[in-house]
């Protein structure tokens, strides 16, 4: 008998929904996407019956949550500017894991005709090469990895350029020469960062050393921030990182001392201590690319674009930041993009002192995706 | 005044009632979530719907899904019934990834009749020792099992991510953590559309498993002896060897479950892995009260609706936190359910 009411008290509430939903997305609607209210009450009017083909479908696929700051999220804000080009509509799955679950999903957005797909983390490489076979007319781009096919192209940022600019701004800061790096995992790119990042506190700081801890996370406030107090604990006085949560801005800010942030401006979470970040700036990237497929002149290559194209970029300063660092600062940028200078220009030397970058010479991209090593001045291991 | 009274007998044959109104209840409750949020709470269904059962590719991927979540369920609710509180199914299933891994890594130019053989018995003895040790710490110096087996998790985990990140790191990987990708030999294929033939594995350890415990006398021992060490003990029951036994069965179904990840739906070791099978195993062995008959249902289901929220999330836009939401409402209203089967409600007098 009680099941019955509770079945019964069920389908009421289902009839309740059913009834009161009609009325209740207007509230949402213009905060979610602004410029496409009317199409919304259309698609919410016959939910299966909207019109397609006139739209190209956009689809992104993140690894963590979008959450507040964060790679996601600097993703995100590259979709929000797909979204608003004329003729386009975008969606995405969050929170994806990089095994056999994302080829599920991105064969699900193909098949539901998503024109682009966007795979932002290096995990969904194999299942992205694997799912665009199945679906040749589909363009796949993935981030940060390095294989390609007739469909795939992949792309990446030369964030070691912001982080080389973020080095120089921590190098004029530190006071005990001692800079604290929390870093997610020993990839290449991460490594490629730190090593960036101390090349740049170097050209100002020669003496000055950074020290690695590796979180073997990539969003974990808690784990992160415990990571950063390893450092100031040791006598760190600027704290910077490679992970998604602003988790070691706050230990920085908390201890009183100075951090640079990742991927997008996270001075909201640590004003008094946020000197700059080196940030994501997907927008102008994804919509290049989502045009080029529309117009047909898309190819398959793997893009590595730089500051130039303003794919990375620096945070604006905290007020601490004085005037002559961000010339400095400045002066390195203009050098940078306008190719006069290279931040793996040899000499660079490993930690054993062995030359990895001779004199005169560049290092190439092929040494820069697959560094294993770490420069003179990181303590740490990368293994 | 109401008063929660323990019913005479439990209620018959409402089982299934409980299940759809339990079910009714949580998917009504999450809809109107939905509905919070702005989004069509019916189109919310639908969409879930269609996209974890409603066609031939969704029901192929929930069954996917579904694969490693009920071989580590079958060994959760095996322990289980012994009261032997086996929280280690994530670890056991890393060390079967472990094990399989070593064997393909090892011997990829054998046939793939002997060296599939070899992963699964890698796999098996792997994951079956992981969890041999905290059932002989309870056994000889009264450890907690509950504490040990996670603890041996993360253990296990970070066994997985050393290898990963060093020895068996692929030389061609650019320094990311993968290894090789495994000789076809070592890859199981697909069965069915896109099913792999890992399918076969789970019916025959479901099949055996129901058998052993219903049919055979250490199976029947191992249910009673979920009424107590002591009432075991004093029934001659050899308890230590039974506590053994169901850690190790349920090692070697979690062990079989990692290899099946790797061996058929990667075809390499990597990180990711690991996505929480061992602990959604729980939920799915519960919500089964721990019958290994029905664990193959609450798993397709539990799979399900992990697949279906992604077609809503992809569709309406919803956090990826709102399926960790619905999945706890069904665990909550099934779990409740059950209570009133055996308790209920009586206005109490004065």
């Amino acid at each position: 008998m009680r099941k019955f009411i509770v079945g019964i008290m069920a389908a009421a509430l289902l009839g309740l929904l059913l009834a009161g939903c009609s009325s209740e997305p207007q509230k949402e609607a213009p905060k979610a996407e602004t410029s496409k209210a009317t199409e919304q009450a259309a698609e919410q009017a016959t939910p299966e019956a909207k019109p397609e083909g006139a739209e190209t479908k956009v689809g992104f696929i993140y690894v963590s949550p979008i959450g507040d700051a964060g790679w996601s999220y600097a993703h995100d804000l590259g979709r929000k500017a797909v979204e608003a080009m004329d003729g386009v509509t975008t969606s995405y799955v969050e929170a994806v894991p990089e095994g056999p679950d994302a080829e599920r999903v991105i064969t699900n957005m193909a098949r539901k005709g998503y024109k682009v797909i966007f795979t932002t983390s290096f995990g969904y490489m194999d299942p992205t090469i694997k799912v665009a076979k199945e679906f040749p007319d589909t363009v796949f781009m993935h981030c940060s990895g390095f294989k390609k096919s007739a469909n795939v192209g992949n792309y990446f940022g030369r964030m070691y350029q912001a982080r080389y600019l973020s080095g120089i701004v921590a190098g004029a800061m530190t006071k005990t020469k001692k800079l604290g790096y929390v870093a997610a995992f020993p990839i290449p790119e991460v490594i490629r960062g730190i090593n960036a990042f101390t090349l740049g506190v170097q050209s100002v700081a020669p003496d000055a050393e950074v020290r690695v801890v590796w979180s073997k996370t990539w969003y974990d406030p808690a784990t992160e921030k415990e990571a950063a107090k390893s450092l100031l604990d040791v006598g760190c006085d600027v704290i910077a990182q490679h992970q998604d949560s602003p988790g070691p801005q706050e230990a920085a800010q908390e201890k009183g001392v100075y951090s640079v942030g990742y991927d997008t401006d996270m001075s909201a979470f640590a004003p008094k201590s946020h000197l700059t970040a080196p940030i994501w700036n997907w927008g102008p990237f994804y919509t290049h690319v989502v045009k080029s497929v529309m117009d047909g002149s898309w190819k398959s290559e793997s893009v590595w674009p730089g500051m130039e194209e303003g794919i990375v970029d620096l945070a604006p300063y905290g007020p601490m930041v004085p005037q002559d660092v961000r010339d400095k600062v400045e002066d390195a940028r203009r050098k940078i993009v306008s190719g006069q200078f290279k931040v793996f220009a040899g000499p660079v030397k490993d930690q054993k002192g062995e030359v990895k970058v001779p004199e005169g010479a560049v290092a190439g991209d092929e040494q820069l995706l697959g560094m294993t090593w770490f420069v003179e001045g990181v303590i740490g291991s990368t293994e | 005044m109401l008063r929660v009274v323990k019913r005479q007998e439990p209620l018959k044959g409402g089982t299934p009632l409980i299940v759809v109104g339990a079910l009714a209840l949580s998917l009504g409750i999450s809809m109107l979530l939905l509905a919070a949020q702005g989004k069509p709470a019916p189109r919310g269904l639908f969409l879930l719907w269609d996209g974890a059962f409603a066609h031939v590719h969704s029901l192929e991927d929930t069954v996917l899904k579904a694969i490693p979540l009920y071989l580590c369920s079958l060994g959760v609710a095996v322990a289980f019934r012994m009261q032997v509180w086996n929280i280690g199914a994530e670890g056991q299933f890393a060390l079967g990834a472990i094990g399989a891994t070593w064997a393909a890594l090892h011997f990829p130019d054998l046939p793939a009749p002997l060296l599939l053989p070899l992963m699964f018995a890698c796999a098996g003895v792997a994951g079956g020792v992981w969890a041999l040790v905290p059932a002989l710490l309870r056994l000889r110096l009264r450890v907690n099992e509950i504490i040990s087996t996670l603890m041996l998790n993360y253990i296990g985990i970070l066994l997985l991510d050393y290898l990963v990140y060093g020895p068996w790191k692929d030389p061609t990987s650019f320094g990311f953590p993968l290894t090789r990708e495994f000789s076809p030999a070592a890859q199981i294929g697909r069965m069915i559309g896109r099913i792999h033939w890992g399918i076969l594995l789970c019916a025959a350890v479901g099949l055996a498993l129901a058998v052993f415990l219903k049919r055979t006398r250490t199976g029947f021992e191992i249910m009673a002896g979920g009424a107590g060490a002591r009432a075991a003990r004093y029934a001659h029951m050899p308890y230590g060897f039974l506590v053994g036994l169901v850690m190790v069965l349920c090692g070697v179904a979690s062990g079989w479950a990692g290899s099946l990840e790797v061996s058929a739906t990667l075809g390499r070791l990597q990180p990711s892995i690991m996505a929480g099978y061992g602990y959604t195993a729980i939920v799915v062995a519960w919500l089964a009260r721990l019958r290994i008959t029905h664990i193959a249902f609450y798993a397709f289901l539990l799979a399900g609706f992990r697949v279906g929220v992604e077609n809503l999330q992809l569709e309406l836009q919803v956090p990826h936190a709102f399926g960790g939401i619905m999945e706890g409402l069904i665990l909550l209203s099934v779990l409740a359910g059950q209570f009133f089967q055996n308790y209920r409600f009586r206005r109490a007098e004065g």
